[in-house]
């Protein structure tokens, strides 16, 4: 019985691991996607495709980085500012988020706090 | 010997970490519109009025402030300019109630131009210059810049080269006897319709250097304006910021 408990646990696991990858996959495609756009200053396109990918896999720090970037260029502060926060949550290590959400903070602090605060 | 097994992996392995293991980040270039603090539509002019200024008499803050002003809006603003004479609205105080501009650098920041408040409060006064410059935006307020001197510990990072010939920087405390200015400006935009004050906004700056290097006050001067500019300008109209972020892959 504990065999077959064992062989249950770790089929189920297979099946999910597939799954999982499949959605960071897609949602890494958006992801590449949105920096090619952005590199050509399509901003609403990126902006669209990052957001693609969150949705896709909620827990892809990166694609929230990006997206906080994207909606500092279009002047979105609230929007960066909640972007930021969330990547810094799913990867309160990543210096380079951490740099980027310093560089923001600065901005934003200059708008009088009218903004994104 | 590599069997050929080995070596058909290896050439996968290899093949699937230069696909796989492109750059994951990448430096891009951005521009962040900051919108302005006052909404400037109802105005077509601006009247940079004049300054009550204090701290020096090395520099006329007045004067210089309103010249860079002018000319700052002048290049980077959306409203017409009035060029007229600054007011001397250190006159206007009265009453024995001004500050003299050598004495305030005597008070503290805040106490300098206690005095001046009701200045920029007179509603009829204003909405009266308004009525003459044709109900332009006035920009007025207070400028302190002072001397300061200050002395303590500082970091510094020290050079020096080992027996090999090394460079080697190293942190290092010294004590300095430092001197500078302090730059205190306090900017009142009134409304030259009805007199009313809009929008204050003040800044804080301050430079310092070794006491034996000598810097001109007025180099200083617009050392300091330079640093909160973008500030003032972006009270009145859009302005860009361009800088780089890191995006991620």
């Amino acid at each position: 019985m504990p065999r077959f408990l064992v062989v249950v646990t770790l089929l189920s696991a297979l099946s999910a691991a597939p799954a999982y990858a499949d959605k960071r996959g897609d949602a890494r495609q958006q992801v590449e996607f949105g920096i090619a756009v952005a590199q050509k200053g399509l901003w609403r396109e990126a902006i669209f495709r990052w957001l693609r990918a969150t949705e896709l896999d909620p827990t892809y720090a990166q694609a929230f980085n990006n997206l906080a970037i994207a909606y500092e260029h279009e002047g979105e502060l609230v929007k960066a500012r909640e972007a930021y926060e969330k990547a810094l949550r799913l990867e309160p290590n990543n210096p380079l988020i951490k740099q980027n959400h310093d560089l923001f903070k600065e901005i934003n602090d200059r708008t009088g706090r009218k903004d994104g605060r | 010997m590599i069997a050929p097994g080995a070596r058909t992996v290896g050439s996968f392995a290899l093949i699937a970490i230069l696909s796989g293991c492109t750059t994951p980040f990448l430096d891009i270039p951005i521009e962040t519109p900051i919108q302005p603090k006052l909404d400037v539509r109802p105005f077509s002019r601006v009247f940079v009025a004049g300054f009550v200024s204090a701290g020096t008499d090395d520099v006329d803050g007045n004067l210089e402030t309103v010249r860079l002003l002018r000319s700052q809006l002048r290049n980077k603003g959306t409203l017409r300019v009035i060029d007229a004479d600054a007011l001397a609205l250190s006159d206007l105080a009265g009453d024995g109630g001004a500050a003299p501009a050598t004495a305030a650098a005597e008070v503290s920041d805040e106490m300098a131009f206690a005095a001046y408040e009701k200045v920029f409060a007179d509603k009829e006064y204003w909405k009266k210059v308004g009525e003459e410059m044709q109900q332009p935006l006035i920009v007025t307020g207070t400028i302190l810049f002072r001397p300061q001197q200050r002395s303590g510990f500082v970091q510094r990072e020290r050079e020096t080269f080992d027996a090999l010939g090394r460079r080697v920087v190293q942190p290092e405390r010294t004590y300095m006897e430092r001197k500078g200015f302090i730059l205190r400006p306090s900017f009142v935009f009134i409304d030259g319709r009805t007199g009313e004050t809009l929008h204050t906004e003040t800044f804080r700056e301050e430079i310092l250097y070794n006491s034996n290097q000598t810097t001109p006050p007025l180099s200083s001067f617009f050392e300091l304006m330079d640093r909160l500019l973008p500030s003032f300008l972006n009270t009145l109209s859009a302005q860009k910021v361009r800088g780089s972020r890191t995006l991620l892959k």
